[in-house]
């Protein structure tokens, strides 16, 4: 058990029988009165944010929350099917599920994926990932004129802007937190 | 965390504290943080030391030696509350707490008007303040100049929440109402004095003998920043443990240990009228240096221990 005293930005606790991550958190009592806990929060499950104050007897639940590594396998319609690498039991996300993430998805790449009880609710990717350049302009060379950057898309369908040297074909590694370039990576 | 230029402004700040309170015929004393009992106070969880606790004020020790003849007397001094950290409050803390005797609560007030300003006068270079002299707190520009708004509890509820004092309190609402919609909106433009709080809000402050529903309590804000809490004390020992029997039953429904302060009543007969306030030094100092948080104004906080 939680108990208010414990709510803090990031926490994260059950409520209703669903988990709820602790988004902004602000600690108020005013002088001679009771402690007031105010917080926002969002459902784990499904995005939906709401503001609470608590009191300091209020108690909550931990929610059974559980991170497993697993294999991206394959997508058929919206389902997007992973792979348990150790006991190779297979489970499913949805599209929505899976919103930003889908960005760096590709075939075979190892996440994690979070587990409330038995039921798989949201996954995070490693934070670099290498995808290969699909749709590039050509490079100019000697072109002192022009931007910094050029827009490039990736195998995923995701597009993100590049320093103009690297073409299509090359493999780039990209922040998935962001989803900016990091470095051209030689294979 | 304070750096080496903080820790300077901390201490130029706590100097000219002292002389301000030495220049008005202020005592200076010292009282133990480790006490065996302490008063009642429904909302304040101590911090237990062997069977002894550390101290949640230094108001029993400085009214006891009110009792010995102490005409005027002021602490700076380390409290302690459980459970409480967050962007403007830490388990420990400072606090300046000072008493008058002969005095009542509006004394007081007009008090905090001088000191703020002699502090401003006296430490130069203050990063908290513009070029005119005002407290640059988050969105909110505060002129010092006295004479500050004075402004009824219930004034305030009903001009910024648009609720009577006593509905809200009915419902177990008023320290929502407070926390949400009045202290936002009280010193912005200049500080506020809150005061004649309901007077089960204020169990250690004299009844209002023109309104018997309120105490004479007030509390100082700057930029929607509680910075201090006082009274007209309650000196009647008779009244003061009829209040104190209050405080430890809502204290022993919630599962605390608590104990009649035999001996602060003993002495409270002594005292005769005075006025004491107690203000949370680290955020007036936050004020002050432009911080944005009280951590910031410490020279540690507990979680870098």
């Amino acid at each position: 058990m939680y108990t208010a005293s414990d709510l803090r930005k990031g926490l994260k606790i059950q409520i209703d029988g669903e988990p709820y991550l602790v988004t902004e958190f602000d600690f108020s009592k005013p002088g001679k009165g009771q402690a007031l806990y105010r917080t926002k929060m969002r459902n784990m499950i499904t995005g939906v944010q709401f503001t609470q104050t608590y009191r300091s007897n209020d108690k909550f639940d931990r929610p059974n929350l559980e991170e497993r590594n697993m294999q991206f396998l394959y997508a058929q319609d919206n389902e997007y099917h992973f792979m348990d690498t150790v006991s190779f039991e297979q489970i499913f996300l949805t599209k929505e599920q899976l919103g930003d993430n889908l960005s760096f998805l590709v075939d075979n790449m190892e996440v994690q994926v979070l587990f409330f009880g038995e039921r798989p609710i949201d996954v995070t990717l490693p934070t670099f990932v290498n995808l290969e350049v699909t749709v590039a302009d050509p490079w100019a060379k000697g072109d002192t004129s022009g931007t910094d950057t050029k827009p490039v898309t990736v195998q995923t369908g995701f597009q993100l802007q590049v320093p103009p040297f690297v073409e299509q074909g090359d493999r780039i590694q990209i922040d998935t937190r962001t989803g900016t370039y990091i470095t051209r990576v030689k294979e | 965390m304070l750096t080496l230029q903080g820790l300077q402004q901390r201490s130029a700040l706590l100097q000219a504290i002292r002389s301000f309170f030495f220049t008005s015929g202020y005592l200076e004393v010292d009282t133990p943080l480790r006490l065996p009992v302490l008063l009642p106070e429904a909302n304040l969880v101590p911090f237990a030391s062997e069977d002894w606790y550390l101290q949640t004020s230094p108001e029993l020790c400085m009214k006891r030696l009110l009792a010995r003849g102490c005409e005027q007397i002021f602490q700076i001094c380390h409290c302690f509350r459980k459970e409480e950290s967050g962007r403007i409050h830490q388990p420990e803390f400072t606090m300046l707490e000072w008493y008058h005797r002969g005095w009542g609560y509006f004394d007081l007030m007009r008090e905090c008007e001088a000191l703020l300003g002699s502090l401003c006068r006296s430490v130069p270079q203050l990063p908290g303040l513009d070029s005119e002299g005002r407290i640059c707190w988050r969105d909110c520009r505060v002129a010092l100049d006295p004479p500050w708004e004075r402004l009824s509890v219930a004034a305030a509820f009903r001009r910024y929440a648009g609720v009577e004092v006593d509905e809200v309190l009915g419902n177990g609402g008023f320290d929502e109402v407070l926390v949400t919609a009045v202290e936002p909106q009280l010193g912005r433009e200049q500080p506020v004095f809150l005061y004649d709080y309901p007077l089960e809000l204020g169990s250690l402050a004299r009844q209002n003998p023109h309104n018997p529903q309120v105490a004479e309590r007030f509390e100082l804000y700057i930029g929607g920043v509680e910075l201090a809490n006082g009274f007209s004390e309650l000196v009647d020992p008779c009244e003061q443990r009829q209040r104190f029997a209050l405080e430890i039953e809502r204290l022993r429904d919630g599962g605390q240990a608590a104990a009649m302060p035999e001996k602060f009543l003993a002495d409270l007969a002594l005292i005769g009228p005075t006025a004491g306030i107690a203000l949370g030094l680290d955020r007036l100092l936050m004020l002050l240096m432009g911080s944005a948080t009280l951590a910031e104004t410490l020279p540690f906080v507990f979680a870098e221990l």
